[in-house]
C-alpha cells in the first residue's frame, strides 16, 4: 500500500490585476487572474506524478504554491498531516530541505557570482547537513551524483552549458536530501539529446534515493515517459488523473483527448487524427461558468454550462471532471 | 553520458585581465589617471603645495600668475596654488563623506523594499515623491538653513536628502533580480531572508548603484562647493574650492585666476569620477 | 518533383569573426525546393539552422561574410543589391523569425502591421486589406479577430504575438517561407493549428517552405523532405520518411532514439555521448568522430562530404548504418 506524502486540497489561487488609471477612472471592478480554481491532488510515496496542459493553465502556479513560493487564495497543502501554510509550519525551514523545486530556466536559476562549489556548499551549511570537514567531500560526492566533473566546483554558472547547469540545480536540490522534488519544465529548454541525458539521471537518482517526483512539463512524450501517473489540468483545474499508460492510450475527458491527439507523431504515416479545438482559447481571467471546457467542447450540454463537473473515478480508467464521460467513451 | 565542462574562451579570464581590459578604453584610464593624482593631493598637500596655504604676504597681493606663483596670490598674498592643492584635501573628503553615508543607508533600504515590498514599500514610494519633487539644492539648503552652516551640516543635509536616490535605485534593481529564478531558489532552499537579500540579490544588484555613485561623488564635489560659494558649507579661511570661488569673486575683472583655478580644478576632478563610473560598469558586470 | 525548383541552395557557407577568429557557422549547405514543398532543417541548438535562413535571405551578410550560391527563381540572391533584394522580401519570400517577441513593432498596433504589410506587398484597397487582415487573424486562430486589430503586440501574449507574426508573413500570400521554429513556444493545440495552416498554404498557393525545427514529430508530419545539420553541416538529407525510418547518419539516428517513443515507460533513454563541438575548434575529420560509436581511424583525419546514397538521398559519413528497411522493401 502505497502511502501518500502530499495532499492538496481545493487550492485556489488568483492574483490580482494592476488596474491601470483609466480603468480606476472609470470605476471598472478590480479583475484578478484565476490561476488555480481548486485543484486536489495526492502525491504517492516514490511515484512520479506528471502533470501536463497548456501554456498558462496554471502548471508552474501550482508548482510554486507546493514549496511556498506563493500562498493560495484558500485551500490547504498538507505534508506529513501538518498544513504548511499554517503559522506555526511557516517559520519551519525543514520543510524546504525536505521539499525541493528545480526551474525552468537554466540560465537564471543560478547565482551567477557563485561558484558551483559556493552554491552547493551553501545548501549543506545552511541546512547542517553534514559537519564543516565533510563538506567538501560532500560536494565531490554530489558533483560525482550528477555526473559533473570535479574541477566543475571552482567555476561559474557561465562556464556551463544548458544541460550542465541543470544538472548542478539538480545537485543544489539534492544536497539537502529532500524528500519530494518539483521539476518545473527541467528541461525543456533543452536539446532533445540533452533532455534525454537529464531524464535518465533523475530517473536513477530517484531509483537510488526513494524520491518522490512532481514533474511539470508540456512535452507530452517525455510526461508519459518518466510518469506513473499524470494530472491533466485546464484552466487551473484537473480535468483528469490517472495512471500514465492508461490515461495516454485512452484518455477520456475531450480536453485530454484533444490535447494527447495533437502531439505531431513520428510517424510520418500516422497521420494521427487530430481532434480541433474549437472557439475561444482559455483566458484565466475569466474562467467560463461550468465545465471551463465547455466553450471548445464538443460534447456540450447545457448542464456543462452551468454545473461545475467534480473529478470522479470512471470505470477502468482514472478520474474525470466531466458530466458525460461514460457516454463520450462508450464508442472511444 | 557525462559531459566535458565547456571551456571557456580564455581559460584565464580573471578579474585581472577584466580590469586590464577595462584600462585599455581611454576613458577608464584618464579617469583613473585624475582620480589618483586627486588622491595623492589630497592626501599629501604639504608635500605637493609650494608655499603655506595660510601664509599671508601683504607685499605680494593678488599678483598675476608668474613662475613664482604659477597660480597668482590672493587678496591676501597667499599663494593660490598652494590653496587650491590644500583645498583637495576638503573636496576630496566631501566627495566621500556627503555620499558614503547616503549610499550605505539606500543600499539597504533600498534591497529591503524591494525584497519585502507591501506597506513599507509604500510608505517608502510616498517618501520618494516628497522629496524628489524638491530640487536636489533647494532641500539641501533648507536643511543647512535648519541645522546651521558648517561642513558637518552639509554632510548630513546632503545624506538626508541623497539616500532616497540610491534606495530608489536599489529598489528598482533588487525586484528586478527577484525576477530570476535563482532568487526563488533562496527562498525554496529555506534560506534565510538576509542571506538571500544580502549575499544573492545584493552582489547581482548593485552595479548600477556603485555607477550612480560614481557620478553621484562628482556631484557632491560641485554641491560641495556651491554650498562653500555661499557660506553655508565649509568656513573661511579653510582653504575649499567654493570658498576660493566666492573669495576670487569680488576681482572677477581684475584678478579673474583667483575664481577660475578653483573652477578648473572642480571640473577635472569631477570628469575624473564620471570617466571612471563608466568604466566600473563593464568592470562589474557578472561574467558570462 | 518533375517541376523546376524555385529555390536552389548550393555550397552556402556563412562565417562570423568573433575577437579575430573565424567562426565556421554553415558550410557546404546545399538544397532544392520545388513549388509546394516542405523542406525541414533539423539539428542541435548552434548547427547552424536559423543562420542558413538568415543567409538564404541576404540578411546574415550585413554581419558575416556569406559565400556560395542561392537561385530564387532563377535569379542569384546572394549578390542581389539591398534594393533590389527588398522587391523580394515579404512579396515573393517571407520569413517568421525565432523570437516573436522582438519582431513586432511594440508602438504600431496589430492591425496596422497587417495592413502595412499588405499594403507595400499587394495592391488590395483599403477596405480589402483590412478584410484580409481579419482572415489572417482568423486563419492563425486569434479570436474575435475584428475587434483586436486596434490592439498593440503587449496586450497580446507570447503565443498570440507569434501567430500575429505568422500572420503578416503569410498576409501576402509569399511564395516561399522561412519559418525559424515557428510553433517552438506555442502549446500542442494551437501548434497543430498553425501547422495545418502552413500545410494548407503549401498546397493550395504552391507556397514552398523552409522549416526550421528541434521538433522531430513536426517534421515527420509536415515535411516532405529533411536536412539534419550537425557543426554547421548538412550530415544527411533526404526524403522524411526515408530519413526518419532508416537513418544512415549516425548523428541522425542518434537524434531520433533519444525521442521518447515506443521505448518502455520509466527506462533509460539513448542519448547521444558526449556535447557538440566547439565551433572555434572543430576536430579535424569528421566533426561528429568524438561522438559516434561507429568512428574509424579515417573519420578523425578525413572529412567526409556528402555523397549519393540513394536517389534523392545524400549523406556524408564513412561508415552509414546499414539500410536495413530498405533492403527489405
Ligand atoms: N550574428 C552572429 N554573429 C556571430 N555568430 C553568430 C551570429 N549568429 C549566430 N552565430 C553563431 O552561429 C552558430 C549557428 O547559430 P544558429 O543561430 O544558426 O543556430 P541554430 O541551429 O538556429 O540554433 P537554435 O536551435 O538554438 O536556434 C552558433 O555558433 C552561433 O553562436
Ligand atoms: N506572479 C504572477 N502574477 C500575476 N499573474 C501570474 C503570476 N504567475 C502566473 N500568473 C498567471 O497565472 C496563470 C498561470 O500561470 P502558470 O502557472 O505560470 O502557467 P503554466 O501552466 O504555463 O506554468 C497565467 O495566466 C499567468 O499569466
Ligand atoms: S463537462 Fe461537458 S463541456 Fe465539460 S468536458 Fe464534459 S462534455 Fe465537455
Ligand atoms: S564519418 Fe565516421 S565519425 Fe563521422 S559519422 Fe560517419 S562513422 Fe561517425
Ligand atoms: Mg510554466
Ligand atoms: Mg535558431
Amino acid at each position: 500500500m502505497t502511502q501518500t506524502v502530499m495532499k492538496i486540497e481545493d487550492l485556489h489561487l488568483s492574483f490580482p490585476v494592476s488596474r491601470s488609471l483609466l480603468d480606476m477612472v472609470q470605476r471598472k471592478p478590480g479583475k484578478s487572474v484565476n490561476a488555480l480554481n481548486g485543484v486536489t491532488l495526492e502525491l504517492l510515496q516514490g511515484e512520479t506524478l506528471g502533470v501536463v496542459g497548456e501554456s498558462g493553465c496554471g502548471k508552474s502556479t501550482l508548482a510554486r504554491c507546493i514549496v511556498r513560493l506563493y500562498p493560495p487564495t484558500s485551500g490547504q497543502i498538507h505534508f506529513d498531516d501538518q498544513d504548511i501554510f499554517d503559522e506555526k509550519a511557516r517559520k519551519d525551514r525543514t520543510y524546504n530541505r525536505r521539499v525541493q523545486m528545480m526551474f525552468q530556466d537554466p540560465y537564471s536559476s543560478l547565482n551567477p557570482r557563485m561558484t558551483t562549489g559556493d552554491i552547493l556548499t551553501e545548501a549543506l551549511r545552511v541546512h547542517e547537513m553534514r559537519p564543516e570537514a565533510e563538506i567538501a567531500s560532500r560536494v565531490a560526492e554530489l558533483l560525482e551524483l550528477v555526473r559533473l566533473p570535479q574541477d566543475a566546483a571552482e567555476k561559474l554558472p557561465h562556464e556551463f552549458s544548458g544541460g550542465q547547469r541543470q544538472r548542478i540545480a539538480i545537485a543544489r536540490a539534492l544536497a539537502v536530501e529532500p524528500e519530494v522534488l518539483i521539476a518545473d519544465e527541467l528541461v525543456s529548454a533543452l536539446d532533445v539529446s540533452v533532455q534525454a541525458q537529464v531524464v535518465n539521471l533523475l530517473l536513477e537518482l530517484q531509483e537510488r534515493l526513494h524520491l518522490t517526483i512532481l514533474f511539470v512539463a508540456h512535452d507530452l512524450r517525455l510526461v508519459r515517459h518518466v510518469s506513473n501517473r499524470v494530472a491533466v489540468i485546464y484552466l487551473g483545474r484537473i480535468v483528469e488523473i490517472g495512471d500514465s499508460e492508461t490515461l495516454f492510450s485512452s484518455p477520456s475527458h475531450p480536453y485530454s483527448q484533444a490535447l494527447l491527439s495533437a502531439a505531431p507523431s513520428l510517424d510520418p504515416d500516422d497521420k494521427g487524427a487530430a481532434i480541433q479545438l474549437e472557439g475561444e482559447l482559455p483566458s484565466p481571467l475569466n474562467v467560463p461558468p461550468g465545465c471551463p471546457f465547455h466553450v471548445r467542447c464538443r460534447h456540450v450540454t447545457a448542464q456543462c454550462r452551468t454545473v461545475i463537473p467534480e473529478l470522479r473515478a470512471l470505470e477502468g480508467r482514472g478520474e474525470v471532471a466531466c458530466h458525460h464521460s461514460e457516454e463520450i467513451n462508450q464508442y472511444a | 553520458m557525462s559531459d566535458a565542462v565547456v571551456t571557456p574562451a580564455k581559460s584565464s579570464d580573471a578579474p585581472l585581465s577584466r580590469l586590464q581590459l577595462a584600462l585599455r578604453k581611454p576613458g577608464f584610464l584618464i579617469g583613473a589617471v585624475i582620480l589618483g593624482i586627486s588622491t595623492l593631493l589630497a592626501l599629501f598637500p604639504s608635500f605637493f603645495a609650494p608655499y603655506d596655504p595660510n601664509f599671508i604676504d601683504y607685499l605680494a597681493v593678488r599678483q598675476p600668475p608668474s613662475w613664482a606663483h604659477p597660480f597668482g596670490t590672493d587678496m591676501l598674498g597667499r599663494d593660490a596654488l598652494s590653496r587650491v592643492i590644500h583645498a583637495y584635501t576638503v573636496n576630496m573628503q566631501m566627495a566621500i563623506l556627503a555620499t558614503v553615508f547616503a549610499l550605505t543607508i539606500g543600499i539597504t533600504v533600498g534591497a529591503l523594499v524591494g525584497y519585502y515590498r507591501g506597506v513599507a514599500d509604500m510608505i517608502f514610494g510616498r517618501v520618494v515623491d516628497a522629496i524628489i519633487t524638491f530640487p536636489f539644492l533647494v532641500l539641501v539648503i533648507a536643511v543647512v538653513a535648519v541645522l546651521g552652516p558648517g561642513l558637518i551640516n552639509m554632510y548630513i543635509a546632503i545624506t538626508l536628502v541623497g539616500w532616497v536616490y540610491y534606495a530608489r535605485l536599489m529598489r528598482a534593481e533588487v525586484i528586478a533580480q527577484m525576477g530570476n529564478d535563482y532568487a526563488s531558489a533562496g527562498i525554496v532552499m529555506g534560506y534565510s531572508d538576509r542571506r538571500i537579500i544580502f549575499r544573492h540579490l545584493l552582489p547581482n544588484a548593485i552595479t548600477p548603484v556603485i555607477v550612480y555613485w560614481m557620478t553621484d561623488m562628482a556631484l557632491a564635489i560641485l554641491l560641495g562647493s556651491s554650498l562653500g560659494y555661499l557660506g553655508l558649507g565649509a568656513q573661511p579661511p579653510q582653504a575649499e574650492w567654493g570658498v576660493l570661488i566666492a573669495e576670487g569673486r569680488n576681482f572677477i575683472t581684475t584678478a579673474w585666476w583667483l575664481s577660475l583655478m578653483p573652477g578648473i580644478a572642480i571640473v577635472i576632478t569631477g570628469l575624473g569620477f564620471s570617466l571612471i563610473g563608466d568604466g566600473l560598469a563593464d568592470l562589474l558586470r557578472p561574467r558570462g | 518533383m518533375t517541376d523546376h525548383p524555385i529555390l536552389e541552395v548550393e555550397n552556402l557557407c556563412t562565417t562570423f569573426s568573433r575577437g579575430g577568429t573565424a567562426l565556421p557557422a554553415v558550410r557546404d549547405v546545399s538544397f532544392a525546393l520545388g513549388k509546394g514543398q516542405v523542406q525541414g532543417l533539423v539539428g542541435e541548438s548552434g548547427s547552424g539552422k536559423s543562420v542558413t535562413l538568415r543567409s538564404i535571405l541576404g540578411l546574415a551578410r550585413h554581419y558575416g561574410e556569406v559565400n556560395g550560391s542561392v537561385r530564387w527563381q532563377g535569379q542569384e540572391l546572394t549578390t542581389m543589391s539591398e534594393w533590389q533584394l527588398r522587391k523580394i522580401r515579404g512579396r515573393e519570400i517571407a520569413m517568421i523569425f525565432q523570437e516573436p517577441m522582438t519582431s513586432l513593432n511594440p508602438l504600431l498596433t496589430v492591425g496596422t502591421q497587417l495592413t502595412e504589410t499588405l499594403k507595400a506587398h499587394t495592391d488590395l484597397g483599403r477596405r480589402a486589406r483590412r478584410d484580409r487582415a481579419i482572415e489572417m487573424l482568423d486563419h492563425v486562430g486569434i479570436p474575435a479577430a475584428s475587434s483586436r486589430l486596434g490592439e498593440y503586440p503587449h496586450q497580446f501574449s507570447g503565443g498570440m504575438r507569434q501567430r500575429v507574426m505568422i500572420a503578416i508573413a503569410l498576409a501576402a500570400s509569399p511564395k516561399l517561407l522561412l519559418a525559424d521554429e515557428p510553433t517552438t513556444a506555442l502549446d500542442v493545440t494551437i501548434q497543430a493549428q498553425i501547422l495545418d495552416l502552413i500545410l494548407k498554404l503549401a498546397d493550395e498557393m504552391s507556397m514552398g517552405v523552409v522549416l526550421v525545427t528541434h521538433d522531430l514529430g513536426v517534421v515527420a508530419q509536415t515535411c516532405d523532405t529533411v536536412s539534419v545539420m550537425y557543426a554547421g553541416r548538412v550530415v544527411e538529407q533526404g526524403d522524411v520518411r526515408q530519413v526518419l525510418q532508416t537513418p544512415r547518419h549516425p548523428y541522425t539516428e542518434g537524434l531520433i532514439r533519444s525521442v521518447p517513443q515506443d521505448v518502455p515507460p520509466r527506462t533509460q533513454l539513448y542519448s547521444v555521448p558526449g556535447t557538440p563541438p566547439s565551433l572555434f575548434s572543430l576536430p579535424e575529420g569528421c566533426a561528429f568522430a568524438p561522438r559516434c560509436q561507429a568512428a574509424s581511424e579515417a573519420c578523425g583525419s578525413a572529412r567526409p562530404t556528402l555523397q549519393d546514397i540513394a536517389p534523392g538521398r545524400q549523406t556524408a559519413c564513412f561508415h552509414p548504418m546499414p539500410a536495413t528497411q530498405e533492403d527489405a522493401a
